[in-house]
């Protein structure tokens, strides 16, 4: 049987998105890549995305976890944004977490806001999907 | 309840739960296509079921980089501007190896975003082979259930055999783009055979016209025995019913457009309703739909066999057979008559 997985499994299914208007995307899509390889399915949504788009996207894909890459600086303005829109939409259940460049005090407040982790650029892939695969399970 | 009552409520009497729930509200759709996915909603597409067969499910497929999404994305804006709807499933492999997946197709779909006559939904193949997963003809019988006036399927970057599309879909798109191959490619059997209309994206390339000629002999050429193998060994049914009224009135029309700026597209929709008008017309959907639905039956009863059979199956039997046709004591057609024979003494018993 060539049938590595099991289809009747709960997969883990990720957002990976670019919110801003910076063009550099590398970060997310190795991210994008590694979640792949530890065995979630990855809607990767590309660049210059708006809260508006993320959530819709989240909301239609029924996605488990939101995935930001920010390394613009905005992330005080973007994310609290998100965050209103998925309560609005009713994803109170779905996990945020962001990767890129955070100052630790901007963390703190992430996190106190709900975001489920930051990961700085130090962060391995492997501790991300292993943040994911105990947030949602 | 009196007649304003009625009025007010918009939702028909006596229409199922879970057929409310996804006519009005997007989450509700989403979480069950989740739960289709993960064959946990057997019920609910039961309850659905009467009310498919409305949409017009159009397929999408060819090669990667033929610009599948980018053609889906210009047809959904298209039908929005006439007012339909539009359901998209956009499927992508799973690694074979993980199990994990990326799903890119919304990438080159974000004028969609925010429109909320318009659901994308990205799926992984999870192990199917042909171009699809398995659950999803039933994700796009969700879609039509949910009144959505199309519904696209987006098949994997499909090379050569990837042809489950052609059961799924009522018309079915494959898509081109010049330079890709030689002529030879044209002529090879499969995946041009299931092409309802051929689509030359990227016509703005050089090298177009080549393209364009090598499609079109191979029609000329293969067109009169190529509709008898469409039902042969697309639908998979052996006995499917030779259709020669098809053969003399569909000729697969060749649609040149650039997904990008939009253009030909108006014309690629034109054929989409010709070849709709076709399909009833000539009573082509009926034929179709019922090969596809008896093929469906068949893979379906397969998969339930089988697991039946092995769940009924003792493991030590099931480990002696393996153990005696590796050493060439038994072959394999006899181990499986043995296993058979077990199954059969179950149920006559």
């Amino acid at each position: 049987m060539n049938q590595p997985t099991e289809s009747k499994e709960r997969k883990i299914r990720v957002l990976v998105a670019k919110p801003g208007l910076d063009g550099h995307d590398r970060g997310a899509k190795v991210v994008a890549r590694a979640l792949r390889d530890a065995g979630m399915e990855v809607v990767y949504t590309g660049l210059r995305q708006t809260p508006e788009m993320i959530v819709d996207a989240a909301l239609q894909e029924d996605v488990d976890v939101i995935g930001l890459s920010i390394l613009s600086g905005a992330h005080m303005a973007i994310v609290p944004r998100i965050l209103e829109l998925m309560k609005a939409h009713g994803l109170d259940d779905v996990k945020v977490v962001i990767g890129g460049i955070i100052p630790n005090e901007d963390a703190d407040e992430l996190e106190k806001m709900g975001v489920s982790a930051v990961f700085g650029p130090g962060a391995s892939t492997e501790a991300i999907a292993e943040h994911i695969r105990r947030v949602v399970h | 309840m009196s007649a304003q009552d009625r009025a007010a409520d918009s939702t028909p009497p006596g229409l199922p739960p879970i057929v409310a729930a996804i006519r009005s509200s997007r989450r509700d759709l989403a979480r069950l296509l989740t739960r289709i996915e993960n064959g946990q909603a057997a019920a609910e597409l039961a309850a659905l079921y009467p009310y498919t067969g409305k949409a017009h499910i159009v397929g999408v497929t060819g090669a990667p980089g033929t610009g599948k999404s980018s053609l889906v994305n210009a047809l959904a804006r298209h039908y929005r501007r006439e007012g339909q709807t539009v359901g998209i499933v956009a499927v992508d492999p799973s690694s074979p190896f993980t199990g994990g997946a990326i799903l890119g197709d919304r990438i080159r779909m974000q004028d969609l975003s925010g429109d909320a006559g318009v659901f994308i939904r990205s799926m992984a193949t999870r192990g199917s082979l042909g171009g699809l997963a398995s659950t999803t003809g039933d994700l796009t019988r969700a879609l039509d259930a949910a009144g959505y006036d199309l519904v696209f399927v987006e098949t994997v970057g499909a090379g050569q055999s990837e042809v489950d599309i052609a059961r799924t879909a009522q018309t079915t798109l494959v898509v081109e783009a010049p330079g890709l191959g030689d002529d030879v490619q044209a002529i090879k059997a499969g995946i041009l055979e299931i092409a309802d209309i051929l689509v030359v994206n990227k016509a703005d390339r050089p090298g177009i016209e080549n393209t364009v000629r090598a499609l079109r002999a191979m029609l000329e050429l293969g067109h009169r025995t190529e509709r008898a193998l469409h039902h042969g060994r697309l639908l998979n049914v052996s006995a499917a019913p030779p259709d020669e009224n098809e053969n003399a009135a569909w000729q697969p029309p060749i649609v040149q457009t650039v997904a990008l700026d939009g253009k030909g597209i108006p014309e690629l929709a034109e054929k989409l309703a010709a070849h709709r008008a076709y399909l009833r017309s000539s009573g082509t959907l009926a034929v179709r739909e019922q090969a596809r639905i008896e093929a469906e039956i068949a893979d379906r009863l397969r998969d339930a066999l089988l697991t039946r059979l092995l769940s009924q199956t003792d493991p030590a039997l099931l480990a002696a057979l393996v153990e005696q046709v590796s050493a060439r004591t038994l072959d394999p057609g006899s181990a499986i008559q043995q296993l058979l024979k077990r199954f059969g003494e179950n149920h006559t018993g």
